[in-house]
This record gives C-alpha cells, sequence and structure tokens, in this order.
C-alpha cells in the first residue's frame, strides 16, 4: 500500500478530483496548506507599506492505494496540477504498512479497494 | 400651498416642535451612531486575528461610558451655561439632564433639547472611539474605560463648548470675539482632536511589540475594513448633514459635499496607490473614502461642490502620502488615526481658508474674494484645539498607565489579547477539542471528575453525528 502526497495549486485541486475519478479512485483527502518552493512568495500591499509573504496558499491531496495503482494515480493528478510553470507543487509517496475501514474493520487491501 | 410658504416672513418660536426638523434629527442621530459600530468593523478589520474582539470592544465600551458620562456630566460640561471664562459649561445647571427632558428649542429652534443632547452624545461616542486605533492592540479594557470617562470629561467637553457651546470661540468669548473660525460638523472637536490625542496616547502607551519587525501586523480581514467604511459614510451624512439641526438647504448642501468629497476622496487614495505602489488597493478605497469624511466634516455647510470635490481629492492624495510618516518616525499609531484623522481633520480645517463661500458667517476663502481673513482663525484654532488635546490626552493617559497600568503584559500581548482581556476568540480555525464545563466559569479550575464527563459527553456528540451518514437518514 502506499500513501500517495500532492502539493498543488489550490485552483487545481477541482481537475486533479475529476482526474482520480476518471482513474477509478473512490477517494481523497483535501487539506489547506501554505509553503513555497523555487517560485518563492509574493508581496502585498497595505497603506503603502510592502509586506513580502514566503508562503503561497496550497493544496494538500493526499490518496491511499494499492501498490499497482501507484503509476497511474500519480500521472493522472500530474496531468490535472500541471500548468508548466513554477508552483505547480511536488507529488511523493511512502509505503504503509497497514491500513482499517474504520466501519467495516477491513484490513490492509481490501480496506482501501 | 404648503404651510411653510405660508409661513415666509413670519417670526417663528423657537420653542415650538418643529416636527420636520425633530424627525429628521432623531434619524440623524441614530445615523451617527451606527457610525461607532461601523468603525469598529473598520478597525477590526485592520488588526490581527488575534485582536479583532479587543478594538473591537473598544469601541463597543465607549458608547458604554460614554453616553452615561454624557447624560450625568458630560453635556453640561459641553453645553452648559459659561463657566470658569468659558473654559467649560455648568454641568450643576441641569444636573443628570434634569428640567431638559421636555423643553424645546434651547439649542435650536423648534428642536426638542433632548434630541440635540441625544445627537451630541453620538458625536462625544465616537470621537473617543477614534482615539483606540491609535492604540490597538495593546491596551487593557479597564483602564480603557476609565480613560474613555476621563476623556470625555477633561478634553471632548470643553473643546465641544469652546467651538459649539458658546465657549472661548463663541461670539463672546475670549477667542471668539476676536476671530470668528468655522468647523461645521467637528473637523477640530472631533478629528483633530482624536487624532492628536491617539498620536499622545500612542507615545505613552509604546510601541507594539514587532512594530515594523514583524511581517505579520498587517490587517487581518479586509471586507471588514469595506463594511466598516461603508456604514462610517452611510452614518456620516447623519453628522454632517445633521449639524445643521434642521432640515433644510444647507443641510441638504452638508449632504451632497459629503458624497462629493469622500468620492473624490477615494478617487485621490487610490491615484496616489496606482503612481506609488502600482496598485490600487481595496484598503485604500476604504481609506481614503474615510479621508474624505473627515476633510469634508468641518466645511461641508461652508463650501460649494466643487470645492468639496478638490477638500476631497486632495485629502486622499495627502493622507495616502501621510500613512507612511509613523514609520518614519517610528510611532506606532496602530491604525493610522494620525494619518487620517489628524491629517484629515486638519486640512480640512484649514481648506476653509480657501474655500468657504462667502455668506453671514464669513467673508469667504482666499479663492472665494475673502483674502486670508478666513484662513488665520482656522489655524489658531487648530493651534489651540491641538494643544490642549494634546497635553491632556498624555496627562490623562501618563496618570493612568503609571497607576493602574494601562498596557497589558508582554506575554498577553504575544498571546493575543483577545483571549487574555476577553477570554475571547473570533475566529474557531482549528476543531483542537478541549473540556467545557456548563454553568462553571471565573476562572477557577474544574473539577477532575468535569473533564472526564465533558469527554465522554463530546463522544456522545461524535457519535450522534455519525449516526445519519450510517443510515443514510436526513433531519
Amino acid at each position: 500500500m502506499k500513501l500517495i502526497t500532492a502539493i498543488i495549486r489550490p485552483e487545481k485541486v477541482e481537475l486533479v478530483r475529476a482526474a482520480l475519478e476518471g482513474f477509478g479512485v473512490s477517494g481523497m483527502t483535501v487539506s489547506q496548506a501554505s509553503g513555497y518552493g523555487q517560485q518563492r512568495g509574493h508581496v502585498e500591499v497595505y497603506r503603502g507599506t510592502e509586506y513580502n509573504s514566503d508562503l503561497l496558499p496550497k493544496a494538500r491531496v493526499e490518496v491511499l492505494v494499492n501498490e499497482e495503482a501507484m503509476d497511474g494515480v500519480m500521472a493522472a493528478i500530474e496531468a490535472g496540477a500541471s500548468t508548466g510553470r513554477f508552483g505547480d507543487g511536488k507529488i511523493w509517496t511512502i509505503s504503509v504498512s497497514d491500513a482499517v475501514r474504520v466501519r467495516t474493520g477491513e484490513r490492509g487491501r481490501s480496506a482501501i479497494d | 400651498m404648503k404651510i411653510s410658504q405660508l409661513n415666509v416672513g413670519m417670526a417663528v418660536d423657537p420653542a415650538v416642535l418643529d416636527p420636520g426638523a425633530t424627525a429628521w434629527m432623531l434619524a440623524a442621530s441614530a445615523l451617527v451612531l451606527l457610525m461607532t459600530p461601523g468603525l469598529a468593523f473598520f478597525y477590526g478589520g485592520l488588526v490581527r486575528m488575534k485582536s479583532v474582539l479587543n478594538i473591537m470592544m473598544m469601541s463597543f465600551g465607549a458608547m458604554g461610558v460614554v453616553a452615561v458620562v454624557w447624560a450625568l456630566w458630560g453635556y453640561g460640561l459641553a453645553f452648559g451655561p459659561d463657566t470658569m471664562g468659558g473654559l467649560v459649561g455648568d454641568p450643576l445647571a441641569n444636573p443628570g439632564l434634569s428640567g431638559l427632558t421636555s423643553t424645546i428649542g434651547g439649542k435650536a429652534p423648534g428642536l426638542p433639547d433632548m434630541v440635540f443632547i441625544g445627537f451630541q452624545a453620538t458625536f462625544a461616542i465616537i470621537t473617543v472611539a477614534l482615539i483606540s486605533g491609535a492604540v490597538a492592540e495593546r491596551v487593557r479594557f479597564g483602564p480603557w474605560l476609565l480613560f474613555a470617562a476621563l476623556w470625555v470629561t477633561l478634553v471632548y467637553a470643553p473643546i465641544a463648548h469652546w467651538v459649539w457651546g458658546g465657549g472661548l470661540f463663541g461670539a463672546t468669548g475670549i477667542v471668539g470675539s476676536q476671530i470668528s473660525a468655522l468647523d461645521f460638523a467637528g473637523g477640530t472637536v472631533v478629528h483633530m482632536n482624536a487624532g492628536i490625542a491617539g498620536l499622545m496616547l500612542a507615545v505613552v502607551l509604546g510601541k507594539r511589540l514587532g512594530f515594523m519587525k514583524d511581517p505579520n501586523i498587517r490587517p487581518h480581514n479586509l471586507p471588514f475594513v469595506m463594511l466598516g467604511a461603508g456604514l462610517l459614510w452611510f452614518g456620516w451624512f447623519g453628522f454632517n448633514a445633521g449639524s445643521e439641526l434642521a432640515a433644510d438647504a444647507t443641510a441638504g448642501l452638508a449632504w451632497t459635499n459629503t458624497l462629493l468629497a469622500t468620492s473624490a476622496a477615494l478617487l485621490g487614495w487610490l491615484l496616489v496607490e496606482r503612481l506609488r505602489d502600482g496598485h490600487a488597493t481595496s484598503l485604500g478605497a476604504a481609506s481614503g473614502a474615510v479621508a474624505g469624511l473627515v476633510a469634508v466634516t468641518p466645511a461641508c455647510g461652508f463650501v460649494d461642490p466643487v470645492g468639496a470635490i478638490v477638500i476631497g481629492a486632495v485629502a486622499g492624495a495627502v493622507c495616502a502620502l501621510a500613512v507612511g510618516l509613523k514609520f518614519r518616525l517610528g510611532l506606532d499609531d496602530s491604525l493610522d488615526v494620525v494619518a487620517v484623522h489628524f491629517v484629515g481633520g486638519l486640512w480640512g480645517t484649514l481648506s476653509l481658508g480657501f474655500f468657504a463661500v462667502p455668506s453671514a458667517k464669513t467673508e469667504g476663502g482666499l479663492f472665494y474674494g475673502g483674502g486670508l481673513t478666513q484662513f488665520w482663525p482656522q489655524i489658531l484654532t487648530a493651534l489651540i484645539v491641538t494643544a490642549w488635546s494634546a497635553i491632556m490626552t498624555t496627562l490623562i493617559g501618563y496618570t493612568i498607565h503609571k497607576t493602574m497600568g494601562m498596557r497589558v503584559s508582554e506575554a498577553n500581548e504575544r498571546s493575543g489579547i483577545d483571549v487574555t482581556e476577553h477570554a475571547e476568540t473570533a475566529y474557531e480555525l482549528l476543531m483542537v477539542g478541549g473540556t467545557f464545563h456548563p454553568g462553571e466559569h471565573h476562572g477557577k479550575p474544574a473539577p477532575a471528575g468535569a473533564a472526564a464527563a465533558a469527554a465522554e459527553g463530546g463522544a456522545d456528540k461524535a457519535a450522534a453525528v455519525a449516526e445519519p451518514d450510517r443510515s443514510g437518514a436526513r433531519r
């Protein structure tokens, strides 16, 4: 089992969700995040005073999948989130040792399928 | 034919009720009172998330304290018969407003005295509330209420007496018998007064922690600021047009000038921003509108519409440039009360020297054939009001600060004045759980069993929420 985490542009969440649904993924977790990469932040001006904000608003998408679906899911997220410009984000995976579906008590692969 | 036309040329008894004026002034008074909650939103949006309730409470606290002080002795000091050589009115002439509850025409023809008293109370309230913006995010609430009571007594009421109550600046006053300054709705009494008082109190209290260092000291909710500016603008029509104390042509002129100057100031501020910063901002639009309202306040009944537009446009530009001064001077006037209210009020007061239209009260300003005759009275009045307000505010603020302590502790300032002063937070950002104890508070620690019981209750609640999901039932 793999946990796929993607940090993407907030405005791309809907496209990523559609791409994942198209791939057959039935669930995802989305949370607000902030951060920066190569593009750094932006400048805001209040009453003539500049404030440099390093942290930009981002969305974190997390999907728990079985191993054979990993590459396809990552490709779906990439396709939905990409603009080709700085700030598109990152996708990474980590191995997950076990999972439980709380409602039924199923464990492992069947908790995800 | 209207009754008013029949009355042309006839002497009108000022003690006979004028229903039209009375109705208008009741509405105008309510409009002015709305300005203070509006100011609470304006200021509330400008502070950090952890201070929004406190700054709003400083306005609401002013509503509580000042209205009561006004009834008990403030009105007498401001509008009672001259005493102490015109320095203040006599608060003992009508103690607690006694003897005024059913009189008509004492202060304005055809107007019940209680309507005038209520109208003036709303002015005193917002003037005190304005000061809070200069010292936002660091003042203990109790000492603030004491400051409000002392300040309205020792600073606002005397100045109101000089300008409006027939005191020093009145026709027979020490200053007023020599010069005749104009102030239609309170450029000196309200705005310059509050602006310089805010500056002096900010000096007494010192800077916020992180001032000029912490990038997070910036407005947390600009829609609040826009809402507050809108409410202020709405209420200001009562403030300015109501200051005519009658429903007549001058009130109409003041109303329209209030619209025009404010609109022009909004544009003036945005133009400066566009040229200086590259963007026209929502905060600039809201701030420009307030600057225009401030500047036209002393002038609204004495200038023509073109004069109002010029006064407003200049006010917007000048106040936009003035907001940077606090950083250059290192003075933490938190929400730019000085730049908007003192500078705007000063410009509005001085602008009458240029733009006043000739009338029974003035030969006119420089651009309207009056030369410099109106200019000097305006400067002298501004100087006297500024000096009195600065000195007295410093004395009051310093006394409270050194005796009771007016500033929150460093630890409390860091953790947030809302939660430490008021035991509240404005926004629920993270549902982090915890416990609660119905009926128990006053800072007492909860009994040992209460936490477990509350945790159990929390679990029950969670189960109840989950239940409909499982069954698919709708409530």
